[in-house]
């Protein structure tokens, strides 16, 4: 029998441990995907956040680190100072990314750093329960904003490949989404993308901010979730190329 | 660089941690110790190696923190404001057994305090100072050759325990300027880090991790540390002591307090008060066998901090009862004087003296 389709070497085969209809587990694939077609196994690097997809090490066979929540820039930025012929990429949610570790962010995409950032954008803090992130929608209900999140008084969705892609030292930001088969083929060429800049040695950070589902959190079918990505999330996030 | 030359205490701690192989440097400014990134700046680019100023003391834990899992040698330098900030990455770098150096130039706290010399971070260095049971190596040295004698085993020890190694000095340390020679000398024999993460060549995946989900498995790590922390008690302790055979105050001082506890000592002993100094180099592992075998015979401990008494504590679970524990200290960024300590240490000499009759 001819084999037309197999796992990737660099994703284990193994039980999952995220919910249905997570959206990490096709991220994770679309990353391990890409590290075997651009051949880097052997330096890359991964940097596990806090978070649901803390335990990506489980999944990604090769060298990663966990690292204190939103500070994975930070540690992606000693890595790679230290290893320059390494590929380093961190994988970061958006509490992540967008609440605690702003700061990290901004500053290691402000100096230029070499690294990949790949950004999963589910509006929600999803491994606490499903607590509101600055990611959130405006009348989103969450576990802290019972009657939908209001402008007024926490704010608006923070649209960081926005504020990203305005940065110098940032060469490559993409919004994508994994709400369909198309789409998620989309987010694939945009990751392997990011990484091929890195392995080129080409200046700057580069991110992939990927829209994904949680329909736990989001208390939604994981059909539904799909639909909610596409009319709602899509509205406040628009996807396509922002820099580069 | 192994000729004799003058040098201020931070100047010798970058020249210390450059001879001692410091792949990286990453830092954010706070004063009193911003001559150490400056120093940094200028020579490690000579060397081709790596120095970085960070957005924030959080930054610069967590930069050391990604070049420690690389296997690189990697510190930080600060003072007690950055140093709290720094206690998140410090408690990971316990959790994911990870080796690094990092300098506390220590000033009056608590708050902003003030710039001024101080020793009020004693608990925050010797207890682990972050959350979770663990500890870290602390050295407070008394002199800009001991800096750098300490930073040059730092790197070896920080290596061998792959633990976070601590060095304390204050601002007058810090800016003093002393003869020294700094001069690689050979050091301990250090297992491989098999364990860093270089990309999978040729081997399994490596993780670095804190995080310990299974029942047990956390406590079974948290034993293995404190097994290895008994070692370091056992072996690491380096402590000086100074007239202390027949002394009947025992003074116990670190850093640059022990300067001037010396000079009262030497003053005591002019005016026939058979006085001596325990000086810890390490305050973590502290020299608790050393302090309760001079408390054997009945003696009068008298410690003297730049804090309100905090390795005060230490000395009491050392003595364990045996001698009576004062302490005489100034906070705030004071420094105590010869004639402060002198004077506690004839106010305490008196009863001393009855007993001898």
């Amino acid at each position: 029998m001819k084999t037309v389709f197999k796992r990737t070497p660099s994703l284990r085969d193994r039980v999952t441990h995220y919910c249905p209809g997570c959206g990490h587990g096709i991220a994770h694939r679309l990353v391990a995907e890409t590290i075997d077609e651009l051949d880097i196994r052997s330096k890359v690097i991964g940097i596990a956040p806090v978070g649901c997809a803390v335990l990506a090490y489980d999944y990604l066979d090769i060298d990663m680190v966990e690292v204190a929540h939103g500070r994975a820039p930070a540690v992606a930025t000693g890595m790679k100072r230290t290893n320059p012929d390494k590929i380093i990429f961190s994988y970061q949610g958006d509490g992540d990314l967008a609440a605690i570790g702003t700061a990290e962010i901004i500053h290691a995409a402000h100096r230029g750093e070499q690294i990949t950032v790949i950004f999963i954008n589910n509006a929600v803090f999803g491994m606490t329960g499903g607590q509101m992130a600055p990611t959130t929608l405006i009348g989103q209900v969450t576990t802290t904003t019972p009657l939908g999140r209001e402008a007024d008084n926490q704010g608006w969705p923070l649209q960081m490949s926005e504020l990203l892609a305005v940065l110098p030292g940032t060469n490559y930001i993409e919004r994508c989404s994994l709400h369909d088969v198309g789409h998620i083929r989309e987010t694939k060429k945009a990751i392997k993308h990011a990484f091929e800049l890195q392995v080129s040695g080409a200046k700057g950070l580069s991110l992939v901010e990927v829209l994904s589902p949680c329909p736990t959190a989001w208390h939604m079918s994981p059909a539904k979730s799909l639909k909610w990505i596409e009319k709602e999330m899509t509205k406040v996030f628009p996807l396509g190329r922002l820099k580069g | 660089m192994s000729k004799r030359i003058l040098m201020s205490g931070n100047e010798a701690l970058a020249e210390a941690a450059i001879v001692a192989g410091l792949d990286a440097y990453f830092g954010y400014p706070i004063t009193p110790q911003n001559e150490i990134p400056a120093y940094m700046s200028r020579r490690m680019p000579e060397e081709g190696r790596v120095f970085l100023q960070s957005e924030s003391e959080l930054a610069a834990i967590n930069m050391v923190y990604g070049a420690a899992a690389t296997g690189k040698r990697a510190m930080t330098s600060s003072s007690s404001p950055g140093i709290s900030l720094m206690q998140e990455g410090i408690s990971y770098l316990a959790g994911a057994e990870l080796p690094a150096v990092v300098v506390n130039v220590m000033r009056g706290g608590p708050g902003l305090g003030n710039i001024s010399p101080s020793q009020s971070d004693y608990f925050q260095s010797t207890r682990g100072g972050g959350h979770g049971d663990y500890r870290t190596i602390a050295m407070g040295p008394a002199s800009v050759q001991e800096l750098v004698d300490c930073m040059l085993l730092a790197f070896d020890l920080a290596d061998l325990y792959r633990m976070t190694v601590l060095i304390l000095a204050d601002g007058i340390l810090g800016q003093m300027m002393e003869p020294v020679v700094i001069e690689k000398k050979p050091g301990r024999k250090l297992p491989p880090k098999d364990w860093a993460l270089t990309g999978i060549e040729g081997r399994k995946q490596n993780i670095i991790r804190s995080l310990y989900l299974g029942e047990g498995v956390m406590e079974k790590l948290n034993y293995k540390l404190q097994e290895m922390y008994k070692q370091i008690e056992e072996n690491e302790v380096i402590c000086e002591e100074y007239k202390v055979d027949d002394a009947e105050i025992v003074v116990v001082a670190y850093g640059t307090t022990s300067r001037i506890v010396r000079s009262a000592v030497e003053q005591a002993r002019k005016e026939g008060i058979k006085a001596g100094l325990i000086r810890p180099v390490t305050l973590w592992p502290f020299p608790t066998k050393q302090i309760s075998k001079a408390a054997e015979d009945f003696k009068i401990f008298l410690t003297v901090e730049m804090s309100c008494g905090q390795m005060m504590e230490d000395v009491k679970l050392a003595v364990n009862g045996k001698s009576p524990v004062f302490f005489y200290g100034r906070t705030g960024g004071m420094v105590p004087t010869v004639d402060n300590v002198f004077e506690k240490i004839r106010e305490l000499s008196i009863p001393a003296k009855k007993k001898e009759k």
